[in-house]
């Protein structure tokens, strides 16, 4: 177990391409730190260059107290899982499992006794004997884990590994592996491009855009505070509404926006912050004309049209209401709802 | 199993389609290989005036004749020599031009070339490098010491068919190689090294295993060209010798037939040649269809 330390981490390919710019992030001891952002965000080839698979062009890499910028990938005490699990297809689960540490070297007796411990976890003894092609979807996914955790290592890196499961599995695997990496107490960094994965498995989250991080922090404060409007976009769901700062001085109470700082051109409000309720003392009141009811089963997702915008805006609503398409309607919000925002520079103020 | 049927309008347009194809094997296999049958149950003399139906005398003869017994052992020799030496070569270029990536395809091609040369035009290119009197090869290896004469040494000899017959099929080999390398995926191997293993180490422990239904394949066809595809190859460099060093059992079937004109024993061997493609397409079909999937 090891903390890992990346200073300034960059990576340009030949030709002059940047893939990663000035990337600092500092992971605890047991903590697990979700990558997340777009694709082509650069996220997975960060989590390569930890892993030793991609070269290092700018910055230091730590793991625990070494410097692992030129090490090999087997030096540097990690254990990586594949998105498409890359299991070796011609050898048997409990010999995709003993295969790291029969590199190693390690006693037959250890090797059998990691394994066995393993596959218990990760209820998948009873296919030691099997083949991959052998297995389902999820139990591949389970014999990943298992090849990653027999070795015990300072780390582990995860590059989507739920990507290729169905809904309800991905789901179920997400739960067992944060229970995993809780009781192991292993530091764990994880890449995904799906935000609800990223909020729910996350220490801390790192949001990335373009090779350059955009916020580091707890699921909570990123979701609550997002520092920009990349980041605003693209945590939560449906994602934040953004609406000229103009466009709201006029249609609301002079004074219900003194609170904003100077210079917020940009308001970002989340869907489910929004109530069909009359607003309340202190809050505002929006008028707009609802376009298209969503029913969702628990929640309704309303795009409406804001009285004087063209665009249209989603309201998110905690039940479905019994109103009808093209009717008007008065959703009311709370004044610290509102999240201020520098147009130019994207910056949360 | 329910199969699905095509209606024609007419009764014989399925049979004119056909047409073509069975009148091909009628005409250029079955009536020779008949022909071969029946004439290895016959014996001529050599003016052809008197012919014998002598039943599987021609069979019983051959088998007990240690010249035809040794070409069997030559054979073998030249067919298991020239599958190594092109199969492992093959997979060595592969695997280098596999880690290229800019210079990979013009690689490729120059790799590819040799196969569009024919047999006898190899055989003879081949001669030339190693003829004892103007050749390259002997020269060279007369400066090391050794005395190169394939006209004399049986050695020589064999290792001259086998590498004449072994250059041209190194292309491909190679190419099956280079895509059986490329259908590896990238992420198996990048697995490996994270488990520690050396680059060595994953190629005999991950990348060779997976490649075995290609080696499988390979080891087959190779066979088959070393057997049957290299008469050229044979008849341009050694016509066999010295001493039957190089006689294999297609050049013997061609030397005993028509150059000495026993045609009954070389439709025997032609006859039991037949039988061992036979059972190497058997082979083939067999295991490359349990085998593909590991």
């Amino acid at each position: 177990m090891a903390s890992i330390t990346m200073d300034n981490l960059g990576k340009v390919y030949a030709g002059d391409v940047r893939a990663v710019t000035g990337v600092s992030i500092d992971i605890a001891d047991g903590e697990m730190i979700v990558l997340v952002g777009p694709s082509g965000c650069g996220k997975s080839t960060l989590l390569r260059m930890v892993a030793g698979l991609e070269t290092i062009t700018e910055g230091t890499l730590r793991i625990g107290d070494r410097v692992v910028n030129r090490l090999e990938p087997a030096e540097r005490d990690i254990a990586m899982v594949f998105q498409n699990y890359a299991l070796y297809p011609h050898m048997t689960v409990y010999n995709n499992l003993a295969y790291g540490l029969k590199n190693r070297r390690m006693a037959r007796a250890e090797i059998d006794r990691r394994v066995t411990e393993a596959a218990e976890m990760l209820q998948i003894g009873a296919f030691l004997d099997r083949k991959p092609r052998q297995l389902s979807g999820g139990q591949r996914q389970r014999v990943a884990m298992g090849r990653a955790l027999v070795r015990e290592p300072a780390a582990f890196l995860f590059d989507e590994p739920l990507s290729n499961l169905d809904a309800k599995l991905r789901v179920q695997m997400r739960v067992e592996i944060r229970q995993l990496q809780k009781r192991l107490a292993t530091t764990s960094l994880y890449v995904t491009h799906d935000q609800l994965e990223a909020l729910t498995l996350a220490d801390r989250l790192v949001v990335l855009n373009g090779g350059r991080i955009e916020q580091i922090g707890t699921p909570m404060e990123v979701y609550a505070r997002p520092a920009t409007t990349f980041v605003a976009g693209f945590i939560g769901s449906p994602a934040m509404n953004m609406l000229p700062a103009d466009w709201l001085r006029g249609v609301v109470a002079a004074d219900a926006l003194s609170h904003l700082p100077t210079g917020a051109d940009l308001i970002g409000l989340r869907p489910e912050d929004m109530s069909l309720a009359p607003a309340s003392d202190g809050g505002l009141t929006l008028e707009a004309r609802l376009m298209l009811l969503e029913p969702a089963g628990a929640e309704s997702h309303l795009h409406v049209k804001f009285d004087g915008m063209d665009e249209m805006f989603v309201v998110r609503l905690p039940h479905v209401p019994q109103v009808d398409e093209g009717s008007r309607l008065a959703f009311s919000l709370a004044r610290e709802a509102l999240h201020p925002f520098d147009a130019k520079t994207g910056l949360r103020l | 199993m329910q199969t699905k049927r095509m209606t024609f309008p007419s009764s014989w347009l399925p049979y004119a389609l056909l047409a073509p194809q069975v009148i091909v094997t009628l005409i250029f296999f079955i009536w020779p290989a008949s022909q071969a049958l029946y004439q290895s149950f016959l014996r001529q003399d050599i003016f052809g005036l008197r012919t014998e139906f002598v039943w599987f005398d021609n069979f019983e003869r051959l088998l007990a004749d240690p010249l035809y017994l040794n070409s069997l052992k030559v054979t073998a020799v030249f067919s298991v020599g020239t599958t190594v030496l092109s199969m492992s070569l093959a997979l060595l270029f592969a695997v280098m031009v596999n880690r290229m990536i800019r210079s990979r395809d013009g690689y490729t091609t120059f790799l590819v070339w040799p196969y569009a040369v024919a047999p006898a035009i190899a055989g003879v290119l081949w001669w030339f490098i190693f003829n004892p009197a103007i050749g390259i090869a002997p020269y060279v290896l007369q400066g090391l010491g050794y005395d190169w004469n394939h006209r004399s040494s049986s050695t020589d000899a064999m290792l001259l068919v086998i590498i004449a017959a072994a250059w041209k099929q190194i292309s491909y080999n190679f190419l099956f190689f280079l895509a059986g390398l490329q259908s590896i995926p990238q992420s198996l191997l990048e697995a490996a090294a994270i488990d520690g293993a050396s680059r060595t180490k994953r190629f005999w422990t991950i990348v060779f295993p997976l490649l075995s239904p290609v080696t499988f394949f390979l080891m087959v066809v190779n066979v088959v060209y070393a057997m049957f595809d290299t008469f050229g190859v044979i008849h341009a460099t050694t016509e066999g010798g010295p001493a039957q060093a190089t006689n294999i059992l297609v050049y013997k079937v061609y030397r005993d037939g028509f150059v000495n004109l026993n045609l009954g024993s070389s439709a025997a061997q032609s006859v039991i040649l037949m039988a061992i493609v036979v059972v190497l397409t058997v082979i083939q079909f067999r295991f490359i269809e349990r085998r593909v999937n590991y």
